[in-house]
């Protein structure tokens, strides 16, 4: 997030696209709801499936699965037709050509035009449009029913340009506030845990950076960049990649294509598998090793508003499972090399001294509330807000971005889009949440599915359905409901008995090879 | 500015109220109703004061704090009315405290204490409305409910679930959920937001209950392993069997300011569960076998460098991951990057 949860309350429109805001980050649901409730923030919802915070929006509209782009175009078509851009903002912090080149660009998304595309009727889109551009501080707010899209990076672009447009970055209550999905995933990003950056960003092709970290290190490096996770799988299917090393992540749940998955695991030569369970994915490993969970460790988790926190351990770990450091300072040290942290705060430390963004953070700084990254010299506070007055970079980039449809859509012999997300009561892959009876008893595998398809297919509520693509089927429960418009169904990724991931598309978005887990086409049949 | 109570001199801040300059300031006044989060609601009376140049007694939660202002809290007319509030709250439900959830932990208790009640002065007739049993997570005992309403406060204005409200009427009022449901068939998401309100033990969180004492417990903050939005919660531990009893949100947290969802609130069991891995495991003819530190290590070690020596360091891929701590991460990468020699490295973020 550009922006801190506290500023949430400063917006006067939040627009919420692509996040079912309730189910995957119930306490960010929660503020939002507060700040309509208390008559300060108007909602705009933009989602397919008709989310919780629908009932709490200004305006609603479905989109068909995929067309984000056009979406936001669409707005910002009508947002400069009618001078409602920030012209200031414009003017004095973003490149001009660019500026020029999405102003052409959006020429022809006219409300009519986007309505083909989306199914969003012209007249709600100039309601969303005005309700947007006119508002003095709107933020947006999107999860991965932006991203896990062949055009993902295209959509993200597209709230950057629309925030850009409003002059809303750099301002409370303002940004644009991607809801990540897990823990520690903006820590792991943080921490250099990507195919070609250093802690912090730092580019491994960069030769400053990597003499920088030679030096820290006292190794030699490698300047090539890494493979990212989904061509590392293609690569092992193929035969060209030898060994895994899993740290507490199951694939074999997650992967966009499992049948691929299975086939590449089974392929490597070794395969280590590092958890706190034997996961899906652990029963395919050679050797695997036990780790803790976040109850029995001291260490930092960086949360989606780039706050960093401690924690604090409270049980013993069972058996002989280690801490995950303690098993990579075991393994290095049998590798030949020499290290000695005997704590996490040894870690931290070393992390403050090659990472600008975390250099003036200590664990006694952050203390019981934590501290938000840029956080560069120990008198510094901490950073709420990015981007005030000036970016990074210094003038902002707008990107022309054309609509590219989905890479798999309905037909005839698949006639329904098919999406899938979380829910609530799960989490992720389950290899957590599974393992709470009361959870299990909470929820289990479904699929949503509108009443016109049910009753299309003859199923009531509780029924088997099964669902079929390209790629596979699987039969599971139907869970009828209003909140699902015809022509589209809802799986849930957290169960092994009826992995979504077996139905999902594969394609890949081409920058940031993301598969396309939020668009595909099925096919619904009563089992 | 300056007011006295009790006949001292305290300083007070421009927007408190008489209850909250009280107690910021060391002086107990019993409340109920009032909790910092959900405001005053001036429903339960039981912070009465006597306040120079106003008539009658005032409720302290809802009178502001005024430059000058001479306050008596523990007047024998204050006293008189608090007890009788209190009293009136005792006699009315089942405050039978021995095996209470929330003993030692209850503010009615607190109010009783501080105004030496030893027992209702009167029992009206068997009281014995049904306890619902019915939620995964949370068991309601309206028998103990003091109708102060701060769970429906909560449900409403806090987390905005919009579930529970009073229902019925006169003297037959009670907490409801939705249109008078059984909480497990409610709409009910199970946040848990009404339990960590609620003052007394009418709601509690049904698996702890019997487990072990709040003085007991040992109380650890940490950050929820769940979603990205890492809301603070306050682990309570039985250190005699090493496992985590219930959790609490922090109140005082930024992020979450005491709210949490089903998951981080209830969704602990994973990390005491009987099929946690306890030992290194080695495959051999496709059965796993168990294994001590020293030979999985130097099997990796070995392996690692086996292949690396034999087909390239870039033949070598890690995974990191989004659910352990930026410490662990930070010393996988480096481990990738320097023992192996390769940026193959990447995690589940975008899955
Ligand atoms: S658990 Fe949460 S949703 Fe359910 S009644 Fe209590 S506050 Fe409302
Ligand atoms: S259940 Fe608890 S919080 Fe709710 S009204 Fe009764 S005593 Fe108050
Ligand atoms: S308690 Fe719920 S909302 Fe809060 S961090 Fe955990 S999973 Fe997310
Ligand atoms: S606390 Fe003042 S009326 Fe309840």
């Amino acid at each position: 997030m550009t922006n801190d949860i506290n500023g949430i309350k400063s917006s006067d429109v939040a627009l919420i696209i692509g996040s079912d805001t309730t189910e995957a980050h119930p306490v960010i649901s929660a503020r939002l709801k507060q700040a309509v409730i208390e008559g300060k923030t108007k909602l705009i919802v933009i989602d397919p499936k008709k989310i919780k915070l629908a009932d709490f929006a200004a305006i609603y509209a479905s989109q068909r699965p995929g067309t984000d782009v056009a979406v936001m175009n669409g707005m910002m078509h009508i947002i400069l037709k009618n001078g409602w851009e920030d012209k200031e903002f414009i003017a004095n912090r973003v490149e001009p050509e660019g500026f020029e080149a999405l102003k052409k660009e959006v020429e022809k998304f006219t409300p009519e035009y986007v309505e083909k595309i989306s199914g969003i009727p012209a007249k709600t889109l100039e309601e969303i449009a005005e309700l947007f551009g006119k508002a003095k501080a709107a933020a947006i707010y999107y999860a991965m029913g932006i991203t896990q899209h062949t055009t993902g990076v295209d959509n993200v672009k597209s709230t950057a340009n629309l925030q850009m447009l409003c002059g809303n970055m750099g301002i409370p209550g303002g940004g644009v506030n991607p809801l990540r999905g897990q823990s520690n995933v903006q820590g792991a990003c943080d921490m250099g845990g990507l195919p070609n950056v250093y802690t912090a960003y730092q580019q491994v092709a960069n030769a400053d950076a990597q003499a920088k970290m030679e030096n820290y290190w006292k190794v030699k490096l490698n300047n090539k960049p890494g493979k990212p996770m989904t061509v590392a799988f293609d690569d092992a299917y193929e035969g060209k990649m030898k060994a895994f090393y899993i740290m507490g992540e199951n694939p074999m749940i997650s992967d966009p294509d499992l049948h691929h998955a299975e086939e590449a695991l089974k392929k490597l030569e070794f395969l280590v598998v590092e958890d706190i369970f034997m996961t899906e994915t652990a029963k395919f490993a050679h050797v695997v090793l036990p780790a803790s969970t976040y109850a029995e460790k001291e260490g930092t988790f960086s949360n989606t508003e780039r706050r960093v926190q401690k924690l604090n351990p409270a049980v013993k770990a069972p058996g002989s499972a280690l801490h995950d450091w303690e098993i990579h300072q075991l393994i290095a040290n049998k590798m030949g090399l020499n290290w000695n942290y005997t704590k996490a705060e040894d870690i931290f430390n070393e992390i403050r001294a090659v990472t600008p963004s975390y250099a003036g953070m200590t664990y006694d700084r952050i203390g019981r509330y934590g501290l938000h990254w840029p956080c560069p010299t120990t008198e510094h506070p901490g950073t709420p807000v990015l981007h005030v007055g000036k970016f990074t970079k210094g003038l902002g980039t707008m990107f022309p971005i054309p609509f590219k449809d989905p890479a798999e859509l309905p037909d005839a012999e698949f006639p329904t889009y098919l999406t899938t997300g979380r829910i609530l009561q799960h989490f992720h892959t389950g290899t957590m949440s599974r393992k709470s009876e009361g959870l299990n008893n909470l929820a289990g595998p479904h699929v949503m599915i509108s009443v016109e398809d049910a009753e299309r297919i003859g199923v009531k509520n509780s029924e088997m359905v099964k669902v079929t693509t390209r790629r596979g089927s699987i039969t599971t429960k139907a869970f009828i409901t209003k909140r699902i418009p015809n022509g589209t169904a809802f799986v849930p990724f957290h169960f092994w008995e009826a992995p979504a991931n077996q139905l999902t598309n594969n394609a890949l978005d081409p920058i940031a090879k993301i598969p396309e887990y939020k668009v595909c086409a099925c096919k619904l049949e009563r089992a | 500015m300056k007011i006295t109570i009790n006949g001292k001199n305290i300083e007070a801040r421009e927007g408190q109220t008489i209850l909250q300059a009280a107690l910021a300031n060391g002086i107990y006044i019993p409340h109920l109703c009032y909790h910092e989060k959900i405001g005053a609601a001036g429903k339960c009376r039981a912070c009465v004061v006597e306040v120079e140049g106003m008539r009658g007694l005032q409720t302290s939660c809802s009178v502001m704090a005024k430059e000058d202002m001479v306050v008596n809290t523990c007047s024998q007319n204050a006293l008189n009315a608090q007890k009788l509030v209190i009293d009136l709250m005792l006699s009315s439900g089942t405050h039978d405290c021995l095996a209470c959830e929330q003993n030692g932990n209850c503010e009615l208790q607190d109010a009783a204490y501080f105004l030496g009640i030893e027992r209702p002065s009167v029992q009206y007739g068997e009281i014995n409305r049904e306890f619902d049993t019915s939620s995964e997570f949370v068991y309601v005992e309206r028998n103990k409910c003091i109708s102060c309403g701060r769970c429906v406060a909560a449900c409403n204005t806090t987390v905005v679930n919009q579930v529970l409200d009073f229902g019925h009427r006169g003297h037959h009022t009670e907490i409801v959920f939705d249109t008078d449901k059984k909480m497990g068939e409610s709409s009910c998401v199970q946040c848990g937001e009404c339990v960590q309100m609620c003052p007394v033990g009418a709601i509690v969180d049904k698996n702890a209950r019997g487990k072990g004492r709040l003085w007991d417990l040992k109380k650890v903050e940490t950050v929820c392993p769940y979603c990205g939005v890492g809301c603070k919660l306050e682990l309570h531990v039985n250190e005699k069997t090493n496992k985590i009893i219930k959790v609490r949100g922090v109140e005082d947290a930024p992020v979450n300011k005491g709210m949490l969802c089903v998951k981080g609130r209830y969704g602990f069991d994973f990390v005491g569960h009987p099929d946690r891995l306890t030992t290194p495991l080695i495959k051999e003819n496709g059965q796993f076998r168990e294994a001590s530190w020293e030979e999985a290590i130097a099997l990796v070690a070995s392996k690692m460098t086996e292949i690396k020596d034999k087909f390239g360091a870039d033949t070598i891929m890690g995974l990191a991951s989004a659910k352990v701590t930026n410490e662990e991460n930070y010393t996988f990468q480096k481990l990738f990057r320097t023992a192996i020699g390769t940026n193959n490295i990447d995690h589940c973020a975008r899955l």
